[in-house]
């Protein structure tokens, strides 16, 4: 555990305070707390509920310490994790007081007197405070000679998180997190004495999306994890600090391998973005790099139609030989690394000499590329924990962007801020950042935009990539921020996609934010990459290449699926040439299979929401699987239009030399706002968001995991029940012209003429079983 | 000077320099009595008693607690002692042992408790039979036997998987898995109140 000070701004000036620890004089802010103080001069008091994070507790009294002011002692120890400093305070700790040092050593008899002696199956051994503690501070023998309290063990809390009472020393950290942190308090201390425990309520069990937060913060080893159980001790594992993957909230991460195969993964330490925390997702979906659909080797599809293991010359010769010399395109997907998707930028411009790339594989506008050129993303999560509002347009933070949530969360928590939500219902995460609902349908959020008022310098306005699927709804953002003055932050579901914009892996933007239309940009580039020339015309988007008539696709990881559900059939008509790490619906139709590195397997970086370069150390050092740019090198030399990329660093290297274009930004068109959709009887307006734990390719494998999936329901308003006749958890029927899907309902102070579905969850797949996602009008019917 | 030796302390630069230039000579004749003085040691050894063993017809019985090869052990019952806490690779010097734990499933268990080891190797080709993870082991799972002979001709041989290492069953013991003795618990098999296995449990090894 960490035990510096983090994320304590302070923006005015602080009243000092001088006191004397341990004989050593040392000037503090006002309200440091004096085992805080202690740490800053290395005096480290032995603790098990203090967190730097967390609210003071006192609950353990292990970091009890002798206290004096202006000569006047306190008649007992105190406990140093919740007296802040004061002026003229003699503080001893166990290092000059004897009295104090007792006081400990008296604490972890006591505190070992129920714990049992089970360190040799303990998860936690090797890595415990307690046992490291009970070696600094305790006593080598026990006077205690009964016997100790005992309960079942270990209990599952959830299906990820496995409870063992007998080791729990009570300090309330996993209570607190939970309450403070995450605001899921369905884990409390229950009863009291010796028989006190952590319990979770009966009928709401601890499907908090942080729970695993509070395995990695138990100074014991009570709260474990159910896929770590059992695996290693911490000398087993190597750890490289990594950066996830899954989302755009940009966590630092550490990666622990055993023998070439991750084991786990935890939250690590960055003050600025995920302070101490993260996601379940974040945390244990993992395994989807070991399954065993794994592509090791290249391929080609043979006469008869099949993928053929071949090597690697044979693969690139195959591959350059359908993308040579003929129209074609790049589908980059939105989870590659910056240097990857630069490569695949440059590949598509030198090798291939278009400007047909485009890494969004999911709903996309015209009107969002030029959102990309245009608008000026500035807010950070600096800016959250000051402002004195947050709207979210169409943005689910909870689900789409958890630490985003954190630490709006921290300051709901702490200065009650206004957070204002334009969706068609109170979400779960809505409802715990008490948001204020402005309800609307799919595809009317810019009435909701344009009635927005009251936004100042400090206001944050968080978009959500789903805002792309009402026309007009950027422009007005973009619109309500240029007149407010507001902080804008947009805020992609896809680790990659902030630095794919970056990248320029987009059809109108060169690297650097460079428009491929400007002359004085282009020239940039080209000179940067010592080619003569660079095509002019912006390229296609997604939609437009699956849908034209290019005689062939180069494409990284997407999934067909998330774009149209006729885009497979469609891609099947091309020379398909796909970068995967897995077998999928693309590998399916693909001329040539090349074989990629999962992210454990590489280095590279990802841009954060906040345009932060989170960059990361392959934690596989062993594995031979090569990152996407190390392949279009070699693809591209073979093509005979050498792209120059033969490492990541390299990559790095080049496009860090490039840097943002200087010159100035264009200005956001405005798109006209599209008829909002009419609604018949029976009828509804379809909306959606993807649920954190779904179906979501990079959670295979993990069933534990899914264990705490949100259960797939429709949400439909208390009107629309009524007129149905259906009770809640009624089945209810949602079909179009497509195909149907029956879920139980859930009725919610929903807007009247919406109803909701997860886009991707367990029987609520929306492109595969409606064909659309949202803002679009579905029947509506009692199952 | 063919006879001339270099002192060998000079190899590591050690000698000092003058030292090293004065030669040592065998220049002393051997005189005839001395010779035979030397004979006479040979002699003399000859009625000396033998110490050779004709290995490997005949084999001496060791030290009782000489280092061999080592033995994953059973409690009564025939349940494993070992609970992979993989505390004796952790003690080892030689980085010779892997252990994977895994949790005990009903239907599944292995050992008394919730865990045990699933994965035990150790390499004979890094062992120094240094006994650190015997004093290492919390359950006593881990002994050493007296067995000595531990050669091989490939490397992967000499890497003992589970198998290799466990004890053999004896009379009254049931192959694992099987449950727990009924109505005990682990802390009944530490204090070795488990004394033989139950109808319960399986059928039970006879002697």
């Amino acid at each position: 555990m960490s035990i510096q000070e983090l994320g304590t701004e302070q923006e005015v000036a602080v009243e000092m305070i001088t006191c004397v620890i341990d004989g050593f004089e040392i000037t503090v802010p006002k309200g440091t707390l004096v085992i805080r103080a202690a740490e800053k001069l290395g005096i480290q008091i032995p603790r098990f509920c203090d967190h730097p994070l967390l609210e003071p507790a006192g609950a353990c009294r292990q970091c009890l310490v002798d206290i004096e002011i202006n000569g006047r002692a306190f008649p007992k120890p105190q406990a140093s994790c919740t007296i802040p400093v004061e002026k003229g305070m003699i503080v001893k700790t166990q290092l000059t007081s004897p009295v104090a040092d007792k006081a400990q050593k008296g604490i972890m008899e006591l505190l070992l007197i129920n714990h049992p002696l089970d360190c040799p199956v303990c998860d936690k051994g090797g890595e415990c405070p307690l046992q490291n503690q009970a070696m600094s501070a305790g006593h080598s023998e026990s006077r205690f000679e009964g016997v100790k309290r005992t309960f079942e063990k270990p209990i599952a809390i959830s299906s990820q998180v496995l409870l063992d009472r007998e080791r729990c020393v009570l300090c309330a950290r996993c209570t607190r997190f939970s309450e403070q942190i995450a605001g899921d308090p369905f884990i409390t201390l229950n009863e009291r004495g010796a028989l006190q425990q952590v319990g979770i309520y009966e009928d709401e069990p601890f499907d908090s999306y942080y729970s695993g937060n509070t395995v990695q913060i138990c100074p014991v080893g009570a709260l474990t994890g159910t896929s770590y159980r059992f695996r290693a001790r911490p000398f087993d594992l190597v750890s490289t600090n990594s950066a996830c993957e899954h989302c755009a909230s940009g966590c630092s991460m550490r990666t622990d391998v055993r023998r070439g195969k991750t084991l786990r993964r935890l939250a690590g330490d960055d003050a600025d973005v995920n302070e101490e925390w993260n996601c379940d997702k974040g945390r244990w979906a993992f395994k989807y790099e070991v399954a065993k659909n794994r592509i090791t080797v290249p391929m080609i599809r043979d006469a008869a139609g099949q993928l053929q293991e071949a090597s690697w010359p044979e693969a690139l010769a195959a591959a350059a030989t359908g993308l040579k010399n003929t129209s074609a395109g790049v589908l980059v997907g939105g989870r590659v690394t910056v240097e990857d998707a630069y490569g695949y930028s440059k590949f598509a411009r030198v090798a291939l000499g278009t400007n047909n790339i485009d890494f969004r594989a999911r709903r996309h506008s015209g009107e969002e590329l030029d959102f990309f050129a245009a608008a000026a993303l500035t807010a950070t999560y600096k800016d959250i924990d000051k402002a004195d509002q947050v709207v979210l347009i169409n943005f689910e933070p909870e689900d789409e962007s958890p630490i985003i949530f954190l630490r709006i969360y921290k300051q709901v928590y702490k200065r009650a801020i206004k957070v204002i939500s334009i969706a068609p219902y109170a979400s779960r995460g809505s409802e715990k950042l008490k948001a204020k609902l402005i309800k609307s349908a799919a595809g009317n959020e810019i009435a909701a935009i344009s009635s927005l008022s009251g936004l100042s310098s400090k206001s944050v306005v968080l978009v959500g990539e789903r805002l792309v699927e009402t026309e007009g709804g950027l422009s007005a953002v973009a619109k309500l921020v240029e007149q407010s003055g507001a902080k804008l932050g947009w805020v992609p579901r896809r680790a990659g996609e902030c630095g794919a914009i970056a990248a320029g892996a987009t059809p109108n933007l060169l690297p650097g934010n460079r428009l491929v239309t400007d002359a004085p940009a282009r020239v940039d580039i080209a000179t940067a990459w010592g080619t003569p020339s660079l095509p002019t015309e912006v390229g296609m988007s997604t939609d437009e290449m699956i849908n034209s008539d290019l005689q062939a696709l180069l494409i990284g990881g997407i999934d067909p699926m998330d774009i149209a559900p006729d885009a497979k059939i469609k891609l099947a008509k091309k020379f398909v040439v796909s970068l995967e790490i897995r077998q999928s619906d693309i590998t399916d139709i693909a001329a040539v299979v090349l074989p990629v590195a999962a992210v454990v397997e590489k280095s590279g970086s990802f841009i954060d929401w906040q345009g932060n370069t989170r960059s990361f150390e392959s934690a596989v050092s062993q594995s031979l699987n090569r990152s996407d740019v190390r392949i279009l090198s070699m693809l591209a030399d073979e093509i005979g239009r050498s792209i120059k990329l033969t490492t990541v660093k390299a990559a790095r290297a080049e496009f860090d030399s490039i840097g943002n274009w200087d010159g100035p930004k264009i200005a956001m068109k405005s798109s006209p706002a599209k008829a909002v959709n009419a609604v018949a009887d029976g009828e509804g307006i379809l909306s959606s968001w993807r649920n954190l734990l779904d179906k979501g390719s990079l959670q295979d494998g993990e069933d534990n995991l899914a264990g705490t999936a949100r259960k797939s329901v429709v949400v439909i308003s208390g009107s629309r029940a009524n007129k149905l006749g259906v009770k809640e958890s009624d089945l209810v029927r949602v079909s179009n012209n497509y195909g149907a899907i029956t879920l139980p309902c859930v009725i919610a102070d929903i807007e009247d003429s919406s109803i909701w579905l997860p886009r991707n969850s367990l029987s609520s797949q929306l492109i595969r079983n409606l064909g659309v996602v949202s803002n679009s009008v579905v029947k509506v019917a009692k199952a | 000077m063919a006879d001339e030796l270099i002192p060998r302390s000079d190899e590591f630069g050690l000698a000092k320099a003058n030292e090293a230039k004065v030669p040592i000579t065998n220049h002393e004749s051997a005189s005839f009595s001395k010779q035979m003085l030397g004979f006479w040691v040979t002699f003399k050894t000859m009625f000396k008693k033998v110490n050779t063993v004709q290995y490997p017809e005949v084999k001496e019985e060791t030290a009782p607690r000489f280092h061999g090869r080592h033995q994953l052990n059973r409690h009564p019952d025939g349940l494993e002692k070992c609970i992979g806490c993989e505390l004796c690779a952790w003690a080892c010097p030689a980085d010779a042992i892997y252990v994977e734990g895994a949790d005990n499933k009903e239907g599944e268990q292995f050992s008394p408790g919730e865990r045990y080891g699933k994965v035990y190797q150790i390499n004979y080709l890094r062992c120094i039979f240094c006994g650190l993870c015997i004093e290492a082991c919390p359950t006593r799972a881990l002994t050493m036997t007296n067995e000595y002979e531990l050669a091989d001709d490939t490397r992967a041989k000499l890497i003992f998987e589970k198998d290799d290492l466990l004890g053999p069953l004896r009379a009254g013991m049931v192959p694992p898995p099987h449950p727990m003795y009924p109505n005990t618990d682990d802390g009944n098999y530490y204090r070795g109140e488990v004394t033989t296995s139950h109808p319960s449990q399986g059928v039970a090894e006879n002697d």
